[in-house]
């Protein structure tokens, strides 16, 4: 296992060399000061794992198998939107605090942009492109169009991903448990009032489904 | 952001090994929802991060004859959702459920929430150079300091803002401690420290140290616990104030009390002389009030938080007087 991570860490892609020229040279010399302590042993003889500067991850999206390489620094927001073109989750705040980026990983929502990339490795992701069946929305999206559950729209996705993994635990919540629910999300239109029906509605059409 | 290089350990003794071994340059990654957004906003700038969530068998919560062990990898989302905590130690998973939102839960740790950094606003700025990061001033001595503290200060005026912290000091939590020089054990209330000691720093953890566990005693027969924040938001907000008790009500008289606050001090402020003038007797608003009167007259308070002073008031009564409460 640790010959894998090393032999890929040391391979240099095109890409990986490209940036490493970008970096400049405080770049190149902190990968050279940390490349010099993987090979080593801490105190007490005790073998240390290596310090990766990047990471082949292999991950499902929307029930498909990807691979990529990420450096540690990278979110999982970002590499869902600018490597593998998946923009339902939005950079928003950047910053764990509106939700735009919610996205589900092992059926529990999460800010993917607090969310390193790295760790990725093996988990399940569900993003808003991975609702729908077809041309057949999710009963969520369904739900948040004809109660006119969103103004702008822009925190949308973020919004139905935390509903769908409300109504994953809790089918049938009562008004306070919406409200608990989606409290990771903020929309600027302000528009809670029918974001709280269109959870209603939703939970309805789930359980007659 | 800076880039950084990182470290999957499989075991603690690996873990705490590179951080020895990194000298300082290395941090600890929990959760990682505070800690990335320091590094998002270039606070800490570390060479290498070191991955704990690869470590397995950090994440649990078993109950035995010593106690409730909570590893330190422990979501909060599933502290708040434990059926046994929710029994025995109703405070915490009230405090566990009031933290954050959803998403955050879903990742925090009790463990990051324990070791969590400041939301001091001079302290999240990069460009501010305040005495927590190395500089000569704390800015909010005399700038914006509607949200710091009215107790402990002195040279920093931050509040700890974890409220996992002021309930397991509240219950009289341990800590377990690893470093490359084996374990040991803390009281979580000697876990914190003032700005005053080391005003760097938080908690006594020494460079090359981890917290490991929580460990809480079994809850004795009738001894119950709650927690009442107070915040500006109904949710997803820090505590402006925040009151942990516990306590045993048996024959209208109260005992082993114990009273702390989040949101008012750089650390869990335990209000001793309160706790002991409730000792042994039958609990009143007005009773609290009095009680209050002499840990109250201790606070400081800046330009713009006087209003603390008044919510301490408001929320040790309530989480005081729901002791009272029929179960």
């Amino acid at each position: 296992m640790e010959n894998t991570i090393k032999k890929k860490s040391r391979t240099v892609t095109r890409r990986a060399f490209l940036q490493g020229l970008g970096g400049g040279a405080a770049g190149a010399a902190l990968a050279t000061r940390m490349r010099g302590q993987n090979a080593g042993a801490g105190q007490a003889g005790i073998a240390l794992p290596p310090a990766l500067a990047q990471k082949t991850i292999t991950f499902t999206v929307n029930g498909k198998s990807v691979s990529v390489d990420v450096e540690p620094r990278e979110t999982l927001l970002e590499v869902l939107r600018e490597k593998l073109k998946l923009t339902g989750a939005k950079k928003t705040c950047d910053r764990g605090e509106c939700g735009g980026c919610t996205v589900l990983i092992d059926g529990q929502a999460v800010y993917s942009c607090l969310f390193p990339a790295v760790r990725a490795d093996g988990r399940q992701i569900i993003t808003v492109e991975g609702l729908a069946e077809g041309e057949t929305l999710h009963p969520v999206q369904q739900a948040f169009i004809e109660k006119d559950g969103y103004q702008c729209g822009y925190c949308t996705p973020g919004f139905i991903m935390s509903t769908v993994a409300l109504l994953g635990q809790t089918p049938s919540p009562s008004l306070a448990e919406i409200k608990a629910g989606l409290s990771g999300n903020l929309c600027r239109c302000g528009n809670y009032v029918k974001i709280d029906e269109a959870v209603a509605a939703a939970s309805q059409k789930m359980r007659k489904a | 952001m800076k880039n950084f290089q990182w470290t999957e350990p499989q075991t603690i003794e690996q873990a705490i090994a590179w951080l020895a071994k990194a000298n300082g340059k290395a941090v600890l990654m929990a959760g990682g929802t505070d800690l990335f957004t320091e590094m998002k906003e270039g606070v800490v700038e570390p060479d290498l991060v070191i991955d704990l969530k690869s470590i397995p068998g950090l994440a649990s919560i078993q109950k035995d004859k010593d106690g409730v062990h909570i590893g330190a990898l422990t979501t909060v989302a599933s502290l708040a959702a434990d059926a046994m905590i929710k029994l025995d130690y109703a405070g915490l998973s009230a405090a566990a459920g009031s933290l954050a939102t959803p998403q955050l839960r879903n990742v925090g740790t009790v463990g990051g929430n324990l070791c969590q950094r400041p939301r001091c606003w001079y302290y999240r700025d990069a460009q501010m150079d305040c005495r927590k990061k190395g500089g000569s001033q704390c800015f909010a001595a005399k700038g914006r300091n509607k949200y710091h503290a009215i107790f402990g200060g002195g040279i920093c005026h931050i509040v700890y803002p974890s409220d996992l912290a002021p309930m397991l000091v509240a219950l009289d939590a341990q800590v377990t401690i690893s470093s490359p020089r084996g374990e040991r054990n803390l009281p979580l209330a000697e876990f914190y420290s003032l700005p005053a000691k080391n005003v760097r720093r938080e908690n006594v953890l020494a460079p090359d140290e981890l917290v490991r566990e929580v460990k809480i005693p079994l809850a004795k027969k009738g001894t119950r616990s709650a927690y009442v924040k107070l915040k500006e938001r109904e949710t997803w907000d820090f505590a402006l104030v925040s009151a942990a008790v516990r306590g045993t009500v048996s024959g209208g008289g109260l005992s082993d009390a114990a009273v702390v606050l989040g949101g008012v001090a750089p650390i869990p402020w335990r209000l001793g002389k309160t706790e002991a003038s409730l000792k042994g007797k039958k609990l009143s608003q007005a009773l609290v009030k009095e009680a209050l009167r002499a840990d109250l007259q201790e606070a400081r308070p800046l330009e713009e938080n006087g209003y603390k002073v008044e919510l301490v008031e408001a929320a040790v009564t309530r989480a005081l007087l729901s002791l009272t409460r029929p179960l």
